[in-house]
């Protein structure tokens, strides 16, 4: 199996969902690692785990006066779906691991496919075959 | 008992990616369509809000363009159609370097001094 340390990145993301640009912010460098040619890394830790939860769902907004259709609200499962199929696309990893317990206390078991539980193992084998680490912590 | 507040907006720019707007606006708007008797008030960052030329469109991942950006200029219009009046603190406009003609015409400068005396106005103050 080939070293890849050199071509890898690993994110570690902690903010949930719909709560803070961060998170966004961290799917736009994850996708722009990606098109650099990097494998990529997850850990997505307390409330990130939620960002694959595969029940999210797009709603009408009537303030905006669009229905479901027309406001294409964004879901952050589809955003990292996408970055996962551009990988693919590329022939490059993206491994996207859920904290194990975090998902338990927030129920948010259901996720999307091509990305999985682990645990805090999973993070130090990720830094250990990476290039380098970037945490987005919680503020 | 007739009641009016103001609602007072500093944290800007959380989550409008994520959600299309601006929550609080969204609240405001909501609530006053539902018979509430609100004004707004822009300070600090959220004196940017009134800015005509803002534009977060652009936002892709992977091969899938995000179609629907915040427009938040034009939400805090439509606010102000609704009947709220929508307020900014002109000093902290002015040191951010944004000048009236750069905001939408719905907005109303009152200078900070001027804060104070605004909120007798109001019954409550909600400050987000």
């Amino acid at each position: 199996m080939p070293d890849t340390r050199s071509t890898t990145l690993t994110f570690v993301l902690n903010d949930p969902p719909f709560e803070s640009a961060r998170s966004t912010t961290a799917l736009r460098l994850i996708d722009a690692a990606v098109k650099q040619g990097f494998h990529v890394n997850v850990f997505a830790y307390e409330g990130a785990v939620a960002l694959p939860f595969a029940k999210q769902a797009a709603h009408a907004n009537a303030i905006h006066g669009h229905d479901v259709a027309e406001e294409h609200h964004p879901l952050p499962k589809d955003w990292i779906a996408a970055i996962l199929d551009e990988a693919e696309r590329r022939g490059l990893r993206v491994d996207w691991v859920n904290c194990g317990l975090c998902v338990d206390e927030r129920g948010v078991g259901e996720s999307i496919p091509r990305t999985r539980r682990g645990s805090p193992a999973d993070l130090w084998k990720f830094v250990q075959a990476s290039v380098n680490t970037l945490i987005i912590p919680t503020r | 008992m007739s009641t009016k507040h103001l609602v007072i907006l500093d944290t800007a720019y959380r989550a409008n990616l994520e959600e299309q707007d601006d929550p609080v606006l969204w609240l405001t708007h909501s609530l006053r369509r539902a018979g509430a008797d609100l004004d707004l008030l822009l300070r600090g960052n959220a004196v940017n809000y009134g800015v005509k030329t803002q534009d977060a469109s652009g936002l892709v991942f992977g091969d899938c363009p995000q179609s629907q950006p915040p427009r938040i200029a034009r939400d805090v219009r439509a606010l102000a159609d609704e009947g709220v009046r929508v307020f900014y603190v002109d000093e902290d406009a002015r040191e951010r370097g944004i000048a009236r003609d750069e905001l939408i015409d719905e907005v109303e400068p009152v200078s900070n001094r001027a804060v104070s005396r605004l909120f007798e106005s109001y019954t409550g103050i909600w400050q987000w």
